[in-house]
């Protein structure tokens, strides 16, 4: 019998290779979730392996404190084993899966998709042009704007719920109560697997040493995302149920929610790129790094050129700046089910069902 | 790295574990320029104290994440209990009283602490566990060391102490191959015990010890001791002993650690490689049995002995880092594991026809004894009769030796008739003076914090 790690282990395999181990030892029990979920299991189905992979949110404390990283014949890397788990998993449930190696293993692709997206918008507004039309609508018409956007909005919504579907059935989850939901969302909203447990915050950055960092900057980039969204949707309110138009003033709605979040998008994204260029790529799955780096540059970009649009009202710079906007939101959405982007929402219901399974 | 040789340090440190780092930590702190030698590289640095998981700590009321109360002498009691008397009462009480200061000097230096893990709730009152185990800990003490200016050399072995009219003046250490003299004003000893060099401890206990597992690090090999007792230095413990556990015999030789240990004997029926019964396997809860059976395995031909369990059981104890060997007859599984089919089925039946009715408690003695067998097994006594079998191999597990250097209680190591002028000694390579035999949970980490600190005060007030 032996440990060793033969080179035909599929990453399901390997981390559950891993997994045993750590079910033997369970010194982590402290750091998140995942180790928890561990020690109530004494074998482990595929399906359980892949809950556990999204449970991770790789903060890494578990390898910083391993006595058996490598050198050690165990060679364990947990962080890495679940990290490749995740990477396959969101390939497996994604519709059409191609896609999302692509976006996953190629931050040049992802960014490809990006210049598509502005070069559409460029040929919307020229070939759309209204006659007339107030503010962004005197560039492209609003109803330009709602034939782009809905379906951009809607087919990624409807294959991420696919990609989830699946997910759901593999990894056995039951019907969901507003008791797992309070507990999921409370995880997520506070990233309490990032917190480092007793610690104070994971290891990233700086090696074995904790920090907050990446927790605070991955907060800002959360909550100002969901503010910008908030801001589009109080617009959207406001124009057809109220019947008030953009532009908006700086004391309405969509630009108290909007501002606000899209520096914090902006600034966390730039933090969160940098931290990651500080971190060991090893500890992750290295093959995907250039596809979530260009994904958080991406999300950035959606931040930084909203804040660029509002900043040149009433110049010359609004046109190239909107298609610039629009197209950067464009390529975000269209690539959200094969981009990290899809991080979230398996991870949320990761924590769903490891409410189920905590009592 | 800078020339370590053209430096006189003020307090050299030998070990880069738990007790040396909280002795370069206390010395740092006061003002001494500090040098730690670790004879491991990097990835492997902190001795044994990497494979440590808590702290016993005395407390009055709740402390950190610690229940209750556990006083002085409750401690004590445990101590005595353990060693069978075979203890320091002046050092053990000191020790004691100070592990309540210890824990929150921790904290304040990087250690993070967590509730008793699953599995360990009996403890939850007694020890405070670190979070991520004792590498964390180790972690911890070195980013502390690296922030207060401390130098610390890796794949330093130290092979010489200088010692000159009952003073330390200098030593020679093998860096990266090369071997440097290097002085300084003070010593601080916290290299380990010698149980990873297999031809002291086959000299020490006989030529079975060649087939023991040393759980922990390959790199206390004792070199200092040694050296240091060639020089006089008065000595503590019975030199021809450990402390060994039975653990999974398929474990690496070196630093399996934690995850080797194998919980099911008392639900298993325990044969050696004849295929016979030697010892009564439900003689205690497991937490109780498990130091004897180090000793018990190594008492076997070829040191080596065999867990037969049947699929009743197989559930009842914590999951084992390697998986059973599985077959569905008694025969299939004797000859998995490379025993008499014959000979273990004699035994598995003979077993079986001694046990008797009655409750089964996995988690208390329930007095499910055999009849009329020798050795008994006194409880949980099931027939193993539920096929697929299982079994698992078990080999002794060297945790730690007993030998070590006398001390005073400022931690000073002496020579004959005097103490050493400048040197101190701390952690595992100490320890027998208070511990003498067997072992308390979390408490070497507690001689190795209580004496690493002293051991840095003294030797950093000795310089200043």
């Amino acid at each position: 019998m032996s440990l060793d790690n033969p080179p035909t282990l599929t990453a399901t395999q390997e981390a559950r290779r891993q997994v045993e181990i750590c079910n033997a030892c369970r010194y982590c029990e402290g750091y998140c979730a995942v180790f928890p979920a561990i020690t109530r299991e004494r074998a482990f189905a595929d399906g359980d392996i892949t809950q556990l992979a999204s449970l991770c949110h790789n903060c890494r404390g578990c390898y910083y404190a391993c006595q058996y990283t490598e050198p050690h014949e165990f060679a364990l890397n947990l962080p890495a084993a679940l990290a490749e788990v995740r990477v396959e998993s969101w390939e497996r449930f994604a519709w059409p899966g191609g896609l999302a190696r692509v976006f996953q293993n190629s931050g040049v692709a992802l960014a490809g998709a990006l210049v598509a997206g502005i070069a559409v918008l460029f040929f919307a507004l020229t070939a759309l042009a209204p006659d007339s039309g107030d503010g962004f609508y005197a560039y492209l018409s609003h109803a330009a704007m709602v034939a782009i956007f809905t379906p951009a909005f809607v087919f990624p919504l409807v294959v991420i719920a696919m990609g989830l579907r699946r997910y759901w059935a593999e990894v056995g989850g039951t019907r969901i109560t507003m008791a797992d939901l309070k507990t999921a969302f409370g995880d997520a909203a506070r990233l309490r697997n990032l917190s480092g447990g007793a610690a104070d915050g994971c290891n990233f950055e700086k090696g074995d040493r904790y920090s907050q960092a990446r927790r605070h900057a991955h907060h800002a980039v959360m909550y100002g995302f969901l503010l910008c969204f908030a801001s589009t949707s109080s617009g959207t309110v406001l124009h057809y149920v109220f019947d008030i138009q953009a532009p908006y003033g700086l004391l309405s709605l969509p630009k108290l929610l909007g501002i606000p979040g899209g520096i914090l998008l902006t600034v966390g994204a730039v933090m969160l790129a940098w931290l990651k260029t500080k971190a060991d790529p090893e500890l992750g799955a290295p093959s995907v790094w250039g596809g979530e780096m260009a994904f958080v540059c991406l999300l950035g970009a959606t931040g930084a050129t909203g804040l660029a649009l509002f900043a040149a009202t009433g110049t010359g710079l609004v046109a190239p700046l909107l298609a610039l906007h629009l197209g950067t939101v464009l390529a975000f959405f269209l690539t959200t089910p094969y981009s990290k982007m899809v991080h979230g929402f398996y991870r949320l219901a990761a924590l769903v069902r490891d409410a189920q399974l905590r009592d | 790295m800078r020339d370590l040789s053209k430096v006189t340090w003020d307090v050299i440190v030998v070990g880069g574990g738990n007790a040396g780092l909280c002795a370069a930590i206390e010395a740092a702190e006061s003002g001494a320029r500090v040098l730690i030698l670790e004879s491991a590289p990097k990835t492997y640095r902190g001795g044994n104290s990497r494979h440590t998981r808590n702290f016993r700590c005395m407390h009055d009321g709740p402390l950190s994440v610690l229940t209750g109360t556990y006083g002085e002498d409750e401690y004590f009691d445990d101590l005595i209990r353990v060693t069978k008397g075979k203890t320091d009462e002046a050092l053990a009480r000191m020790t004691i009283r100070t592990s309540e200061d210890c824990l929150p000097w921790m904290e304040a230096h990087g250690v993070a602490f967590q509730k008793s893990l699953s599995g360990t709730l009996s403890l939850s009152r007694t020890n405070a566990f670190f979070l991520g185990g004792g590498k964390a800990l180790v972690n911890a003490y070195y980013n502390t060391v690296e922030d207060l200016g401390v130098t610390v050399a890796y794949d330093a072995e130290v092979s010489h102490i200088a010692i000159e009219d009952g003073a330390f003046t200098g030593l020679d250490a093998s860096i990266g191959g090369t071997v440097t003299r290097i002085e300084g004003r003070a010593l601080v000893l916290a290299s380990g015990g010698f149980q990873a060099d297999l031809d002291w401890l086959a000299d020490a206990w006989g030529p079975a010890a060649r087939n023991f597992l040393i759980r922990g690090t390959p790199y206390n090999r004792g070199v200092v001791l040694r050296d240091m007792l060639d020089q006089g230095a008065d000595s503590v413990g019975d030199p021809t002993q450990c402390h060994a556990v039975a653990i999974d015999g398929r474990s690496p030789k070196f630093d399996g650690g934690i995850v080797t240990r194998l919980d099911c004997v008392p639900f298993s029926i325990v044969v050696n490689k004849n295929g016979e019964r030697f010892y009564d396997e439900g003689e205690d809860v497991w937490p109780k049995r498990y130091a004897i059976w180090g000793r018990l395995v190594a008492a076997q031909p070829e040191q080596v002995a065999y867990c037969i369990i049947d699929s009743k059981s197989i559930n009842d104890f914590m999951p084992s880092v390697y998986p059973p060997e599985t077959a569905d007859t008694i025969d299939g599984l004797a000859q998995r594991l490379g025993i008499s089919g014959t000979k273990l089925r004699e035994t598995v039946d003979e077993f079986n026809a001694a046990c008797r009715d009655g409750t089964f408690m996995a988690t208390d003695l329930d007095g499910l004894a055999t009849e009329g067998l020798t050795p008994p097994k006194t409880n949980w006594a099931r027939p193993i009769t539920e096929g697929p079998f299982y079994g698992y191999s078990l080999r002794t597990g060297v945790t730690f030796t007993y030998l070590g250097l006398k001390v005073d209680r400022t931690a000073r190591v002496s020579v004959g008739a005097g103490r050493l002028t400048n040197v101190w000694a701390a952690g595992e390579i100490m320890a027998g003076s208070i511990l003498g035999e067997g072992y308390l949970a979390g408490f070497g980490m507690t001689i190795g914090t209580v004496f690493g600190r002293i051991a840095g005060q003294e030797a950093a007030a000795h310089v200043a």
